[in-house]
């Protein structure tokens, strides 16, 4: 299980580069939320999959043996949020953007560099 | 007595929802100001207490320290706190005049101290994922701060700041989960204990690096700064000066925490790299501010060649250096925020940013003049100013350790620090006013509330090289701490109670 889920990370990884890579910002965005489900999968892999034992403990304070590991999966909700915030507030940007200048190309926004 | 170390994040929190409640311009006149003033007051105090106690760390929710989350505040975070309240509160002086129409001022105020809650947060909390959750928050509030004018050029600023920062963050926190995997814990006292005795620790280099990466790009190191000056000039110049003064000082502060608390595994790489990127990042820095001739612009870079003394300090990795790094970057948050207020100072009074365009301020306004050569001279390191001592001890340092590469090149952008410096005092201040739609328009004479955060850090710009000897003392506290972290890690992990 563990394997598949790393592949999945790495298959992730690849299509949100690849996304990010392309002249359209919604695409980029698109790339932006491929990575942060990407990371957010790895956080959730980093303390191995133990399935079948959630981690609750009998009212005594005795375990079940061998528990999944809680903090991980109470990280990568916390990363869930800020992530779902951070896509809302890109898509409003990219939305105002295009209403003020009517285009999606990332080759065009070369006005504040140099 | 030790719940203070919460209020740094508490204030700002309270004073979110004041706002929110409020909503008026003219009540945010008020609470803007005082707020931040009250910030300068707690931290001044929270120094004073790190004074008597070393390190103070609050378990908050009474949860044991590896298990909960900790707070922890020590030289450096005590440091960091107080310059960067002193520079908030002085920005939500310069706000009230510099501000545009079209920016509430009360809407400004909610995301300003919405910064500054992550900000401050960053800087005490004592837990990794936590100090994620906090550059979230800053980031998030200056995603909209940077956006707040709604102009195309802000706007298209703000993709790029974003997109860049956004993959920073994706770094972080893929950093945080192969740290927990490795490790099983994210509270950064355990992790240094843990890392201390385990000679598998060479193995934290995958997570180190995607730290070092994420870190680079919010202190813009050089070859990942490219969002700084593609963005930096665009929002209105009271949102400069604060991003400038505060922002990629957070990312100098993590790399010196982290990198001097856990990550020290294997010095001879990550030190060498360290001096790599930070002489990189000073050169490239130095050299794009000589070829420009907008004044946010040539700010803008300089920002960069700065960060590269900070990185120096941390690589040459003796107590001294690190003294030198944090002196260097208390001074550098001061007087940077500074510069950039004159230069909004020369737009209001000129309605442009281009040296080009301007001239003859020396005679229009000599207090302009006094105020912009402080701070010039303090970043361009002339005594008795705070720089030359900043970079006295780094030099110092790098000299002592046998750092001959990074040190030459240290005192070579000193030069080119001094040519950007030189070239805004020329063209704005020292040659005529050109014959164009700028001359036209009579000088506008500005009043007294407009100098005031000006002269304030001025003020604190000069009494830091006066009192050099003060401030280097704590510096060298905090060295002293950075390099020999026993005391840190007691403290949180409670087995000494202050």
């Amino acid at each position: 299980m563990e394997i598949i889920l790393a592949i999945v990370v790495g298959v992730l990884y690849t299509a949100g580069v690849y996304l990010m890579l392309r002249r359209s910002i919604l695409k980029f965005i698109i790339g932006l939320i491929l990575l942060s489900n990407a990371t957010n999968l790895l956080v959730f892999l980093s303390a191995g999959l133990v399935p079948g034992s959630p981690a609750f403990v009998k009212p005594d304070g005795v375990g079940n043996g061998v528990m999944a590991d809680p903090l991980p999966q109470a990280l990568v909700l916390t990363a869930i949020v800020i992530g779902l915030g951070i896509v809302v507030f890109t898509l409003a940007l990219k939305y105002k953007f295009f209403e003020l200048t009517g285009t999606d190309d990332l080759d065009q926004l070369k006005k504040t560099d140099d | 007595m030790i719940a203070f170390v919460a209020l740094p994040i508490l204030i700002p929190f309270v004073l979110i929802i004041t706002l929110l409640i409020i909503r008026s311009d003219k009540l945010a006149r008020w609470v803007g100001p005082l707020g931040a003033g009250l910030l300068i007051l707690l931290s001044v105090y929270l120094l004073v207490l790190v004074r008597e106690h070393g390190v103070i760390a609050l378990q908050m929710g009474g949860w044991e320290a590896p298990f909960g989350i900790t707070l922890v505040v020590d030289y450096l975070s005590a440091l960091m706190l107080v310059v960067s309240a002193i520079i908030i509160f002085s920005i939500a002086v310069y706000a009230l005049r510099f501000l545009p129409e079209t920016i509430k001022l009360n809407r400004f105020f909610i995301f300003f101290f919405g910064l500054t809650m992550g900000l401050n947060g960053a800087f005490v909390t004592g837990d990794v994922f936590n100090l994620f959750v906090w550059f979230e928050v800053m980031l998030m509030s200056s995603f909209v701060l940077i956006t707040l004018g709604r102009t195309k050029n802000q706007l298209e600023g703000g993709i790029k700041y974003m997109a860049l920062n956004l993959v920073g963050s994706m770094f972080f926190l893929a950093g945080v989960g192969l740290l927990y995997g490795k490790t099983g814990t994210l509270n950064m006292a355990h992790l240094a204990e843990i890392l201390k005795n385990d000679d598998q620790a060479i193995l934290m280099n995958t997570s180190a690096v995607l730290f070092f990466v994420a870190f680079g790009i919010k202190a813009a190191v050089f070859p990942l700064y490219f969002w700084l000056p593609a963005s930096y000039h665009t929002p209105n110049i009271t949102i400069s000066s604060l991003f400038a003064g505060l922002l990629t000082k957070v990312g100098v502060y993590t790399f010196i925490r982290f990198f001097t608390l856990f990550f020290v595994h294997d010095p001879q790489f990550w030190h060498q790299l360290l001096l790599v990127i930070a002489g990189l990042t000073m050169v490239a820095g130095g050299m794009a501010a000589a070829a420009h001739y907008e004044t946010r612009r040539i700010l803008s870079y300089h920002i960069i060649s700065q960060i590269g003394y900070m990185i120096m300090g941390l690589g040459i990795f003796t107590p001294l250096a690190i003294a030198g790094a944090v002196f260097f970057t208390i001074h550098n948050m001061v007087a940077k925020t500074n510069t950039f207020l004159v230069s909004g100072m020369i737009n209001k009074a000129r309605g442009t940013y281009e040296l080009k365009d301007v001239g003859g301020l020396f005679n229009q306004s000599p207090l302009m003049a006094v105020l912009f050569v402080i701070p010039a001279f303090a970043l361009a390191g002339a005594p008795p100013i705070s720089g030359f001592f900043a970079k006295f001890i780094l030099i110092k340092a790098g000299i002592e350790n046998g750092n001959y590469g990074i040190t030459a090149v240290a005192v070579l952008t000193g030069m080119l620090t001094l040519y950007s410096m030189i070239k805004i005092w020329n063209e704005a201040f020292l040659k005529k006013q050109p014959e164009n739609e700028y001359a036209k328009t009579p000088f506008k004479k500005l009043q007294f509330a407009e100098y005031f955060p000006s002269v304030l850090l001025g003020a604190v710009s000069i009494l830091m090289g006066i009192f050099a000897f003060y401030v280097f003392d704590f510096t060298m506290e905090a060295g002293a701490q950075l390099t020999n972290p026993e005391l840190y890690i007691e403290t949180v992990l409670k087995r000494v109670n202050p």
